[in-house]
């Protein structure tokens, strides 16, 4: 186990090493010259005379080989540093603590909610297979997996918020200044988030399930007259939660890309909609952090995950 | 009479090859679910091609219709802001969805499984190199990947495609280095290699055909999942120029008017949905009948 962990540690070094090397060199292929663009940002770039360009280009450390800039990008995000944008004119770290914290309170609650739902519609599914129950939990799952995310967004905006007039159809509320309307405005953009992962996570829970059942262990438990909860909480769900969690780790990444849909749907103001108006407006540098944070993220997330598996099934052996 | 002798293969014994073909179609048809999805598969392909005739009205010229006008008979879908026939252009959207899906697999498949088979071929450091790179690849949402390689590439539709195939590399590339991971410890693959025959030929021809079923698979799950990504990255405004129809675009430009005309948005979003989901189940039916044991892996 404990090799395991460590080969497993070193590689996802690995991969971190590569994924720094991408996003830094995915945005040294701009076809733009950084230094241009922030000049024509900030400032009349005409009236700008070329020395103090090259001022500035030396200042950012832009006229540097490729490589020590390189080194000194991942020296100043290791002291969390990830630079200035151009067009917030803040530090992108004082950005990200204004906007991370509304996408994990989005995605957080969409991961929990499609987890627990998603695993409960599954266990129903399998436990009444072939009765009206799986006959209404099945198809939907298909249809979770394949609808628009920001497509049922809009839906839901015309039937609740337009229509009924039952929910705000945007905007964001910390939970700490009035945790009554946060709750109300996140109902439709988690419940938009989660139904991929729901979906998912319910067709695969029904599978394991369907095979569990038939195994040796699960007949044994019903011979030992044990009941139908305990032999079906305890014995089967158990061993059918491993490759749940397989897909649950998965779904960090998905959620992380269903956010910037749905924040731009619900007008919410969280890194996926600072994500899509950074493309827009040219704001490398944090388009540059984001893309690195998000990565990070999941990459952490398939670490931990793997690394579960021992704790949640003892007879995998690490080899 | 004299007996046969040995060395002649009675044709009779094997089995016929048709049976193969008709076991698949009988598991391939047996569900309607994946008979209707391949029915509309079909029907999209045909809109598709012969858009141009099928398309009432002319999707890219503004004032066909009065704006923002209600579904009627002459135009079922009512028409957008600038007056355009909405259902001509949900119409020509159907090329945009399969041009993005079918260019994208095939680059992104071509890419993918000779990384794979490469990295599965040759173990040590080639293969932790090539299957690293894929996994620091699938750290990246592939609507995010999609979104950073569009803007430093320009929008445009071939930035997308550009995007989404690289988005999807790994995944055909870990399918591929797992079957020939498996396959090289064979016996009839050391016969090959000890006959003198080149790596390359030993991958092409005794590789790679093992490989086919879950790829076709994987292929056709991946339309599914293309299409909608680039549903997801034309409703942000990214792809297809003004004025070429993209079901994604559709949608977020009705979104605008939703109140007074929800069809607008309503109808191709529910294209996408139906496309998807036929990709989706024509990929299960399909896996069901080439090999049932993919389930749950793909």
């Amino acid at each position: 186990m404990t090799t395991y962990i460590v080969r497993r540690l070193v590689q996802t070094l690995f991969v971190l090493l590569i994924v720094t090397l991408l996003v830094f060199f995915i945005m040294r292929l701009l076809p733009g010259d950084p230094i241009i663009i922030y000049v024509a940002q900030t400032a009349q770039l005409e009236a700008m005379p070329p020395e103090m360009i090259e001022q500035l280009r030396h200042e950012f450390g832009l006229d540097r080989p490729i490589m020590v800039q390189y080194f000194n990008w991942m020296a100043s995000i290791f002291r969390g540093d990830f630079g200035t944008s151009i067009f917030y004119h803040e530090k992108v770290g004082t950005l990200m603590a204004e906007r991370f914290p509304v996408t994990a309170h989005l995605g957080l609650s969409s991961l929990i909610l499609g987890a627990i739902l998603g695993v409960l519609a599954g266990l129903l599914a399998a436990v009444k297979r072939g009765k009206w129950l799986d006959k209404v939990i099945t198809p939907l799952t298909y249809l979770g997996i394949t609808i628009p995310v920001f497509w049922l967004g809009i839906l839901m905006i015309y039937a609740f918020g337009l229509k009924l007039s039952w929910l705000p159809i945007s905007g964001y509320t910390s939970p700490f200044e009035d945790f009554w309307l946060s709750t109300r405005q996140l109902v439709m953009p988690v419940t938009c988030l989660a139904v991929f992962g729901l979906a998912a996570n319910a067709r695969q829970m029904r599978s394991s399930m369907l095979e569990i059942i038939q195994q040796d262990y699960i007949r044994t438990a019903w011979a030992k007259g044990l009941s139908e909860r305990l032999v079906i909480l305890k014995h089967a769900m158990k061993n059918s939660l491993i490759p749940v969690i397989t897909l649950i780790g998965l779904g960090v990444g998905i959620i992380f890309g269903g956010s910037v849909l749905v924040e731009t749907v619900f007008a919410i103001p969280g890194m996926g909609r600072l994500m899509v108006s950074s493309i827009f407006g040219q704001d490398y540098v944090v388009v540059q952090a984001i893309t690195f944070i998000i990565a990070v993220i999941v990459l952490i997330v398939n670490l931990i995950v793997d690394i579960s598996y021992g704790w949640f099934d003892p007879r995998i052996r690490y080899g | 009479m004299a007996e046969k002798p040995d060395n002649i293969i009675d044709f009779q014994e094997a089995p016929p090859r048709v049976s193969e073909w008709r076991r698949f179609r009988r598991v391939f048809l047996s569900r309607g679910v994946v008979v209707f999805g391949m029915v509309i598969l079909l029907l999209l392909l045909f809109t598709a091609i012969f858009a141009a005739w099928l398309a009432p009205y002319d999707p890219y010229k503004p004032g066909e219709a009065k704006s923002l006008v209600q579904p009627s008979w002459e135009h079922p879908l009512g028409s957008d802001i600038l007056g355009r026939d909405t259902l001509s252009r949900l119409i020509y959207g159907s090329r945009t969805a399969l041009m993005v899906g079918f260019i994208s697999v095939g680059i992104a498949s071509v890419f993918g499984v000779t990384l794979g088979v490469i990295a599965g071929y040759f173990s040590g450091a080639i293969n932790v190199i090539i299957m690293r790179a894929m996994d620091s690849l699938l750290c990246f949402p592939m609507i995010l990947l999609a979104l950073v390689l569009a803007s430093v590439l320009g929008g445009g539709i071939q930035n997308v495609i550009i995007a989404l195939s690289i988005a999807t590399i790994p995944g055909y590339a870990r399918v591929t280095c797992g079957v020939t991971l498996s396959i090289k410890e064979n016996d009839y693959i050391l016969a090959e290699r000890s006959i003198g025959s080149s790596d390359f030929r030993t991958m092409l021809k005794h590789i790679l055909p093992n490989a086919f079923p879950p790829l076709i698979v994987l292929m056709t799950m991946q339309l599914g999942n293309l299409i909608l990504a680039e549903a997801g990255l034309s409703f942000l405004g990214i792809g297809i120029e003004p004025p070429g129809a993209a079901w994604g675009a559709m949608v977020s430009d009705g979104y605008r008017y939703l109140l007074k005309n929800p069809v607008l948005s309503f109808a191709p979003g529910l294209a996408i949905m139906l496309v998807v989901f036929a990709f989706n189940m024509v990929g299960d039916g399909l896996r069901d009948a080439l090999d049932p044991r993919l389930r749950g892996l793909l």
